[in-house]
């Protein structure tokens, strides 16, 4: 039996948004009977391009029920701009996780609402480039496409988790060979600033490797938001920032800019690096 | 909440009977058959009574009777002692529709070089015993076909096949895990030279079965080491267990009226109360030929997990061909094999009774189940 969260039991047994929509402007479907999962979106898009109601309907297993349910909660009231930033991973978060096996439901999300935004631009319904992508497994009708957008997604390393995210090779297993050609080729691109050093790093690189991240990294979040940060000063692992813009006059910037700088510092540099802030 | 448990075909309640049966032998007779003492020798004697006990049910000889782990331990043995056995002849053939236990030994065969023949079965997952025939070659070492399947609940035309195998000359095994105690087994007019059975589908307990073994049938170990079951399976005898199993095979000889008759004409109540209730549902099998507790109706449009989650809320056990609930991305291989179309192939249930079930908990299945599949219905995007 799969370890379902109680989040997710209570979206499936109690589904928020569920049926057509009378007056949906948008539509995305997804997913087919043969696959074993389907899911219809249905989006009112108000001329100003906000998201103002969403229903679904869903042919499959709990997970994908549940993940219908709390994507339409996700949505509503939310920009089509915003909307599109939704990846499965905010789905499969708001369920508190689903079973690893399960995770190609909330692709399955994230798939239909983008094929309905794109319904309702007017651009063909098709989900990722589906049919611009090459055709890799035949059994769910997996393109290559979809396969590497799901690799960068969500970090996939192995090919039981590409099946576990798309499908693909999960029915005759033909394709599990290409799929492992994709995920070398995917994982081999990778950024080097990925790559955690071995070796103890010198002062001078340590400072290169800061303002790398910093620059390549940290600042181009921060400046979504309409902030930016400035290095002050590297003293063996203690790194002194300073934040500018919005940033500074954030009353959270002590708890949450400090600990996303520290993160990516630790992450892409050295991992016992302390930030702290002027 | 109490249990309405409608998946023996997945385990069943071990009996009264059985359990009281077991229990000394948890206790204060804990010697080892094999010893010369008295303390030792009367265990040795629970034993044989036994395995008297599973001969007569199956109308063999107790000497044919070997006692396993499971259902799927004697069915690795049955492979590994015909192939063994001869070591000239590389081929074997099955069917599509076999469990696990018998389909994953066979692709292992297939990975050390041996060819396997697949036999297929019709759209209500009948074998066709003229294929059957052809399929043997002078190099098959085996023929290994089902005696009832698990999900739909088929009989298998059994004493046919293992003729056709005997004129042939090729062994013939039957995993008849599922048909024990559920329809009459005689051995005496089978010409079947090797038979599963396991004790946990019959109310015995988990983690024992046996494996018949027609007299002069050229056998190997599959268990090598002290000299237990005439040397043919080491290991020191689970005698609570062998114990156990010997008492459920008994009073599955003394219930097969029962079974046959009574168990069979509530599943058909079962099955009737559902698909009058039910829009657009279909039953899958061979219902003219099939086991008298089983029965495998797929709904339309709706997915089976989904469903038997919404059964555990009211506390029905029950159990789904569908892809969802087994891990893998297809639906049931038997499904499959049997053409059931996609649409209805997710959403297919699996209600197995025994004869412990009441007419009580049919009505409460047949009261309560329609509204789950309403209730899918209504949030699918694939209407009737």
């Amino acid at each position: 039996m799969w370890e379902y969260s109680s989040k997710v039991h209570d979206h499936f047994l109690h589904p928020h948004n569920a049926g057509a929509l009378p007056d949906a402007n948008a539509i995305g479907e997804v997913g087919s009977l043969a696959c074993g999962d389907a899911l219809k979106l249905y989006l009112k898009i108000s001329p100003a391009g906000v998201i103002e109601d969403a229903s679904f309907e869903t042919f499959g297993c709990a997970s994908a029920i549940a993940s219908s349910s709390v994507l339409t909660d996700l949505i509503k009231g939310k920009t089509v701009d915003e909307a599109l930033k939704i990846t499965n991973k905010d789905i499969a978060k708001e369920l508190d996780g689903l079973p690893k096996q399960k995770m190609h439901c909330s692709v399955m999300g994230e798939e239909a609402l983008e094929a309905a935004i794109r319904n309702w631009k007017g651009e063909p319904a098709v989900p990722h480039a589906h049919e611009e992508g090459k055709m890799v497994c035949k059994c769910f009708g997996v393109t290559d496409e979809q396969i590497k957008h799901a690799i960068r997604e969500n970090n996939l390393k192995t090919v039981e988790e590409v099946t576990d995210f798309t499908k693909a090779g999960g029915g005759c297993g033909d394709c599990s060979e290409e799929i492992a050609r994709i995920l070398a080729a995917e994982l081999n691109q990778k950024p080097l600033t990925e790559l955690k050093p071995k070796k103890h790093l010198t002062n001078v690189q340590r400072m290169q490797k800061i303002l790398k991240v910093i620059d390549e990294d940290i600042r181009p979040q921060l400046a979504a938001d309409g902030g930016d940060i400035e290095l002050i000063d590297v003293n063996g692992k203690h790194v002194t920032v300073s934040f500018h813009g919005r940033c500074s006059q954030c009353r959270a910037s002590e708890v949450t800019i400090r600990n996303l700088v520290e993160k990516q510092l630790r992450e892409h540099v050295e991992p016992d690096i302390v930030v702290e802030e002027v | 909440m109490r249990v309405t448990y409608f998946d023996n075909n997945a385990t069943t309640a071990v009996s009264p009977e059985v359990l009281a049966a077991m229990l000394p032998y948890f206790g204060d007779m804990y010697g080892n058959p094999s010893s010369m003492y008295t303390f030792g020798g009367q265990v040795a004697g629970a034993v044989e009574n036994a395995r008297e006990q599973v001969a007569n049910l199956l109308g063999a000889d107790p000497s044919e009777i070997l006692f396993t782990s499971s259902g799927s331990e004697s069915d690795n043995t049955a492979f590994w002692s015909a192939l063994q056995s001869q070591p000239d002849k590389k081929h074997i053939v099955t069917t599509r529709v076999e469990h696990p236990a018998v389909l994953n030994v066979c692709k292992y065969w297939e990975r050390q070089g041996y060819r396997v023949t697949y036999l297929g079965v019709d759209n209500l997952g009948k074998l066709d015993p003229e294929e059957f025939k052809n399929a043997l070659e002078d190099t098959t070492a085996l023929a290994s076909v089902m005696f009832a399947n698990n999900e739909v609940g088929n009989i298998y035309p059994i004493q046919q096949l293992a003729e056709i195998a005997k004129e042939r000359g090729v062994l013939f095994h039957t995993d008849a895990v599922q048909a024990v105690g559920k329809t009459p087994i005689d051995l005496t007019h089978l010409s079947v030279d090797m038979l599963s059975l396991s004790g946990h589908k019959i109310h015995a307990p988990k983690g024992i079965g046996a494996l018949y073994i027609r007299k002069g049938t050229k056998f190997r170990s599959f268990i090598r080491g002290g000299h237990q079951e005439k040397g043919r399976r080491a290991g020191t005898e689970n005698v609570p267990y062998i114990v156990g199993l010997g008492m459920a095979a008994k009073l599955s000889g003394d219930f097969m009226q029962h079974e046959r008759v009574d168990v069979a004409l509530l599943r058909d109540e079962l099955e009737k109360g559902l698909l009058n209730k039910i829009p657009d549902s279909r039953v899958n099998g061979d219902i003219d030929n099939r086991l008298p507790n089983t029965s495998n109706i797929s709904f339309k449009n709706v997915e089976g997990e989904a469903i038997l989650l919404m059964l555990d809320r009211l506390g029905i056990a029950a159990s789904s061909g569908s892809a969802c609930t087994s891990g893998s991305l297809e639906p049931s291989h038997v499904l499959r094999a049997m053409g059931v179309p996609f649409n209805y192939a997710h959403g297919s249930i699996r209600l197995s009774l025994s004869r412990y079930t009441t007419r009580e908990e049919i009505n409460y299945v047949i009261e309560n189940f329609p509204s789950v599949i309403e209730t899918l219905r209504k949030i699918s995007p694939f209407k009737n």
